[in-house]
């Protein structure tokens, strides 16, 4: 399959578009100096991927990554980047370490043996065939008979860090 | 659409996240690195679910709690910094080494 023949279909060009989008912002939120952009730049990461949740018909994964990350997350990580006086501004040469290139070559070995390990495993003409958006009711009704079991575990984990969060955040009390 | 575009976006943004978490410094930064790598495994799960297209739609649920599991663990970890920052009024992770040999 070449390039032309990939580029013609209008889900790819929606794809290109929305990948490159994602590597520039994902890219950004590693190299900037501005602590506060990196941020944004992963709200704009972020949601390029519901943009793709929503191209492989996944429409309720897609509406949780926008509610709960970019309306939740992203808040809570300003509110820790502004409380602990992170270096907001040009000045701050000190936001990475001195030995980048190990770490570059690191992630570039990660990213081809990951690519390389991934896309072995199908030819890159697999299509992916989407006869219909999977719907959210069909979503809970799986949610609450297959997977009910690790439902309740993942409700048992958010309940740990609800009661984790409060006993760490709380000031100690000073010791009559 | 085809497959492997995606997987390959999703190594490329983990691969991302792998030199944001090595190469930061600020603790909360090093945690945004990690929501890139989890943003990939995710990518990557509704994608293969997708092309599977089981009835279960493991992928998709999959992805559900991988979503809940990190909006914990950025709970706990801006907590985690947040109290060492009140205690040592530095969030650099290379300044935390008292537990270092």
């Amino acid at each position: 399959m070449t390039f032309g023949d990939w580029i013609s279909e209008p889900g790819n060009v929606v794809f290109l578009a929305i990948g490159l989008v994602m590597a520039a912002a994902s890219t950004w939120v590693v190299l900037t100096k501005n602590v506060v952009h990196a941020a944004l730049s992963l709200v704009v990461t972020l949601a390029g991927s519901a943009a793709l949740f929503l191209l492989l018909g996944a429409e309720f994964v897609a509406w949780t990554v926008v509610l709960v990350y970019i309306g939740a997350v992203i808040v809570l990580f300003l509110f820790g980047i502004m409380i602990t006086r992170a270096p907001i501004g040009r000045d701050s040469a000190e936001l990475d370490h001195r030995r980048r290139w190990p770490a570059a070559l690191v992630a570039l070995s990660i990213f081809a043996t990951m690519a390389y390990a991934t896309t072995s495993l199908y030819g890159w003409s697999e299509e992916i065939h989407l006869d219909a958006p999977v719907r959210t009711d069909s979503i809970g009704e799986i949610l609450f008979s297959r997977f009910v079991i690790p439902f309740e575990a993942v409700s048992f984990v958010l309940l740990a860090a609800l009661i984790g969060g409060i006993v760490l955040a709380r000031k100690d009390e000073t010791p009559q | 659409m085809t497959l492997n575009p995606f997987l390959v976006l999703a190594s490329l943004l983990f691969s991302i996240g792998v030199y944001g978490v090595l190469v930061r410094r600020n603790a909360v930064l090093v945690l945004l690195s990690v929501e890139l790598m989890l943003t990939a495994v995710n990518i990557n799960l509704v994608a293969f679910g997708a092309h599977i297209q089981d009835t279960l739609a493991s992928g998709q649920v999959f992805a559900l709690f991988v979503l809940t599991v990190a909006a914990a663990e950025v709970g706990i970890g801006l907590a985690i910094v947040l109290l060492i920052f009140r205690n040592r009024s530095s969030a650099n992770v290379d300044e935390l080494d008292l537990m270092k040999w």
